[in-house]
């Protein structure tokens, strides 16, 4: 399957509440440990739905290529 | 999706402020959503229960589909200062609460009222707290004033910012998630080995 072109982000700020891991219809993020959110690139689509109800509006969408 | 027990848990966030309206010893019940994530951080290393079994989160999430404005937070909000500092400033008037429960026990009156935002006295003199000692009374009066306060930040912050937006700043969300990351470090020296730099961008960055 090809991949999307844009996909989530989530900085550093990331507060690990877990809302995302709720918005997202793809089960593509995850919180890790208890210290941050973190996305699984393969499965993201860059829907947005995550970045839309993050409470600390700390998840964007970035080109795939500039994820990094 | 299918719903799973655990996502009702927000109607125990609401009978916990019916029972405390009927009597407010059920305050008492209160301390469950302390030591639980606390038990899950240090226990688990994780924010299970933030993540999936609070309730006060749920219930803002909820009510947030109606009522909330869902406009990005100010950055001041999510930064580390401000955490932090929300933090302590809430452990300072919880100690100051328990300071107010240890003079009754050595035998200063009660006070029959519930304080809300630190400040307003709400009244609660129909409260019958004689079957109990009056330090046990006076505990529960001022805890129902902790879980309230919080809970009208939680709902003012639903309605102007994000529906979940007082999990950014909420003292034990903030206690966990500190309590995770010291755990991280003592294992592999932080954010599952990337390093903090790449905390959070760890899987994308493998794209």
């Amino acid at each position: 399957m090809a991949l999307s072109k844009r996909l989530a982000r989530v900085g550093r700020e990331c507060v690990a509440c877990g809302t995302c891991v709720r918005a997202c219809p793809r089960a593509a993020i995850r919180v890790v440990s208890g210290v941050t959110a973190r996305v699984n690139g393969e499965l993201c689509v860059g829907c947005g739905k995550c970045a839309g109800a993050c409470p600390a509006d700390v998840i964007t969408l970035v080109e795939r290529g500039a994820a990094g | 999706m299918k719903k799973k027990w655990y996502d009702y848990l927000w109607m125990g966030e609401l009978l916990y402020w019916v029972l405390g309206v009927c009597n407010i010893l059920f305050a008492w019940l209160g301390l469950l959503f302390f030591t639980i994530p606390l038990l899950v951080a240090l226990i688990g290393g994780n924010k299970a229960y933030c993540n999936r079994y609070c309730g006060r989160g749920q219930l803002l999430g909820l009510l947030g589909t109606k009522l909330s404005r869902n406009a990005p937070p100010p950055k001041l909000l999510r930064s580390r200062w401000f955490r932090y500092g929300f933090l302590a400033f809430f452990m300072v008037m919880f100690g100051l609460m328990l300071r107010g429960t240890w003079l009754v026990f050595a035998g200063a009156p009660l006070r029959q009222a519930v304080t809300l935002l630190w400040v307003f006295k709400l009244p609660w003199q129909w409260a019958k707290v004689d079957m109990v000692a009056p330090w046990a009374a006076q505990f529960a009066f001022g805890f129902y004033g902790v879980m309230m306060t919080s809970t009208v930040l939680g709902l003012a912050t639903m309605a102007l910012f994000r529906p979940r937006s007082w999990c950014v700043y909420c003292p034990m969300g903030t206690m966990t998630q500190g309590i995770c990351m010291l755990k991280q470090k003592k294992e592999d020296g932080g954010c599952g080995g990337e390093g903090r730099e790449n905390c959070g961008a760890a899987e994308t960055s493998r794209q």
